[in-house]
């Protein structure tokens, strides 16, 4: 009899830590989902309101008098030409890895804990590659002309410069969004057609939901399509994911600058992102979880715990490719990198080196190898975000720190940000503005998935024993 | 003259980029510092007056500076030679490949670098990969008298030979490009070539101190080719292969 109670106190224990052992019937769930699109606060709203005017001030009225004035409103300026915009685009193009590291890599990893929250993390990467191309755009002196860096005929046979990093940087950021782009909307069709028998007629919800939907209506053959698309763009999206950020790099490691030409930015780059892309990721991922209905069944312990592993892992390895970098640097006695390197240190902004250092390593490793710390969700919100900061600070060290350092003494002068502090701001509010605008209209929560990976798992008994099984869906 | 392409740590340049064609040797024994190649060049290439805060800045955007270094501190400083900075026209510029728009590029009959503003979008890679950061860049309508009344009456004594740029454009000196091509115009309508000392740049034109000498670096005879071969002779930051149109001579 005891025996007996214990077990199924086993049992329950079981379903409560894991999602994929706790099945709930398929209707139960899609309400749920669509509950939590629906119920709206005021408080939402208020926010929602907020973000707008946000946007619209610092992102929208700035930028234009910006491009009425001239860059002169921004603080960029022999020898720092660019600022706070290219810190922005990296870390944009950063948050946006992570969206697509979750999703591809798990998926085919077959990482069963990242069913419930890859359309979260890819919504980011979409989100998160508009703020990059803002704030890319918005640098440029003559914005209005950006098209011709567009390789288009024309008459006149003018083509862009193929050698120059930034063209690379154009075509590798456009394949990634709009693979990203499709890599969301592939897994998120039967969802919409859930959505879509869910929403009465005669609404516009309706109609958006129809269009979107593309007519899915769950037989076997679509099925087969989908899994057969997901598949290959899983595998096809992490080269692209890879090249994209160590392109990125290149604009910087192809450049004959001290401390910028290091053979090692280009998985430097990669591991940063991922770095500040996880720690967003688990910041919205509690953010979610705490403000929307119905999501503390979806997004459980066990998954702030899975990611904080990954978390610290991907620390680790940053903080090797930073000792990496540093030590080639200082090794190759380049005497400007060496002035470059003791300016990061004990320069003015000093500060900031080591606060990178401190938020990037020092703090995930004191608290991400606990199990218990790094399964409770507003630990993690924490350490993601000062991630974040130290990821923010160390791209601000690459770009105005470093250029402030070059081979010509005479020029030496120190960054202050002008108008892009607001423009900077205007593309955080945009990207938070976003995502709550989508968490409204379409299905946070990937609900075939979650049900997909629930009829997988079972509790089986071999004698006293309750063991999970999992069958192979494929 | 032939070339050692591998001693100018510039494998891979074709002879023709290394030898060059139009060059300049800046004595740095003779420059007192005075700044009137500063002023020269700032007529005669239109270059924008820059109001004080922006100035302030370090926003000038004159196309030739000179710098001045000291060591110690005051009083006991002990002062370098002044060394004026201009756009080295390198054989092969670090500024030309990373241009997106092509908006900076080599020019082959003069052989030097050229910024083409009209198709400049303002990424300002170039002036990031400059090793000698002798680019300006337009971050005001500094010309536009629209913009700017006060500068209504300045705008009387723009050079016609040489346009106005509007914000977000780079540019960088020239050599005085409209004046070769004039001298060569002319040499052209007289049936000759451009005799060496025909013509100068405006900052050679006004230093008191003959410290700047333009002409043909190509013709071994020319005044800048043999000054060019004094054991004085050094080309900055030679190491990173850029192959620099202008020498310094350093101190004697």
């Amino acid at each position: 009899m005891a025996d007996h109670k214990h077990h199924t106190s086993h049992e329950e224990h079981l379903r409560e830590q894991h999602l994929m052992l706790d099945p709930m019937p398929r209707g139960k769930m899609n309400e749920m989902v669509m509950e939590s699109m629906h119920t709206t606060s005021w408080k939402f709203w208020l926010v929602f309101g907020l973000l707008a005017a946000l946007v619209a001030y610092a992102l929208f009225y700035k930028w234009g008098v910006m491009i009425l004035e001239g860059l002169g409103v921004a603080g960029v300026n022999r020898p720092s030409y660019w600022g706070i915009f290219l810190v922005n685009t990296v870390f944009w193009i950063g948050i946006s890895h992570a969206g697509t590291f979750i999703s591809a890599i798990l998926r085919v990893f077959k990482a069963e804990f990242r069913r419930p929250f890859t359309r979260a993390a890819e919504l980011m990467t979409t989100f998160g590659l508009i703020q990059a191309g803002f704030s890319i755009f918005m640098h440029m002196g003559r914005v209005w002309l950006s098209y011709w860096l567009m390789p288009y005929p024309n008459q006149r046979q003018l083509w862009p410069n193929f050698h120059s990093p930034l063209s690379w940087d154009l075509l590798a950021i456009t394949t990634y969004l709009l693979s990203s782009t499709m890599y969301l909307f592939l897994p998120l069709i039967p969802d919409l057609a859930m959505a879509r028998d869910r929403t009465p007629d005669g609404t516009w919800q309706k109609v958006f939901y129809r269009i979107l939907a593309l007519g899915f209506r769950g037989t076997e053959g679509e099925w087969t399509h989908l899994r057969n698309a997901l598949n290959i763009f899983a595998f096809a999206i992490i080269p692209v994911m890879f090249s994209v950020h160590t392109i990125v790099s290149w604009d910087f490691a192809m450049a004959t600058r001290p401390g910028w030409n290091s053979t090692i930015f280009g998985p430097y780059f990669v591991v940063g992102a991922l770095h500040s892309g996880m720690g967003a990721v688990v910041m919205v991922l509690a953010v979610v979880r705490g403000t929307m209905k119905h999501m503390k069944y979806f997004i459980r312990p066990e998954h702030f715990e899975a990611i904080g592993k990954l978390m610290l892992i991907i620390s680790m390895a940053w903080g090797y490719f930073f000792f990496n970098d540093y030590i080639v640097q200082w090794y190759g006695g380049d005497k400007w990198t060496k002035e470059l390197l003791h300016w990061h240190e004990a320069g003015p902004m000093g500060w900031m080196w080591f606060g990178m250092l401190i938020c990037n390593v020092a703090i995930p490793w004191a608290i991400l190898w606990n199990k218990k710390w790094r399964s409770t969700p507003w630990l993690l919100f924490l350490v993601g975000m000062l991630i974040n900061v130290g990821m923010w600070f160390e791209r601000y060290i690459i770009v105005p720190i470093s250029l402030t350092i070059n081979r010509m003494p005479f020029t030496w002068r120190l960054y202050q940000p002008g108008i892009e502090v607001w423009l900077g701001i205007g593309t955080l509010a945009f990207f938070i503005l976003l995502y709550m605008a989508a968490s409204r209209l379409i299905p946070l929560i990937p609900v075939w998935e979650v049900q997909e990976g629930q009829m997988a798992h079972s509790l089986k008994k071999y004698g006293r024993e309750t063991v999970v099984a999992v069958s192979d869906l494929e | 003259m032939t070339v050692d392409l591998n001693k100018l740590h510039a494998v891979g340049a074709i002879a023709e980029e290394a030898e060059g064609k139009w060059g300049m040797v800046i004595d740095m024994d003779l420059c007192t510092g005075c700044q009137a190649c500063v002023a020269a060049c700032a007529m005669e290439n239109n270059i924008p007056y820059v109001e004080e805060v922006d100035a302030g800045y370090g926003r000038s955007m004159h196309w030739i500076r000179t710098e001045r270094f000291w060591e110690g501190e005051y009083p006991e400083v002990k002062m370098s030679a002044y060394q004026p900075m201009l756009c080295q026209q390198c054989g092969k510029a670090p500024c030309e490949p990373v241009c997106p728009a092509f908006a900076t590029v080599h020019s082959q009959a003069e052989q030097i670098n050229l910024q083409v503003y009209n198709r400049c979008v303002g990424t300002r890679y170039c002036a990031n990969n400059c090793p000698y950061q002798v680019r300006s860049f337009n971050w005001r309508d500094y010309q536009d008298s629209r913009v700017r009344p006060e500068i209504t009456i300045l705008a009387n004594q723009f050079n016609p030979d040489v346009t106005v740029r509007r914000r977000g454009v780079m540019e960088k000196c020239t050599f005085c490009i409209q004046r070769i091509h004039k001298a060569q115009d002319k040499a052209k309508s007289e049936g000759r070539e451009v005799e060496d000392g025909e013509f100068t740049t405006a900052c050679a034109q006004a230093c008191p101190a003959n410290a700047i000498t333009f002409g043909r670096i190509d013709h071994p005879e020319s005044l800048v080719a043999q000054l060019a071969r004094s054991p004085r002779a050094e080309h900055h930051l030679e190491e990173l292969g850029t192959l620099p149109r202008v020498t310094y001579l350093k101190e004697g």
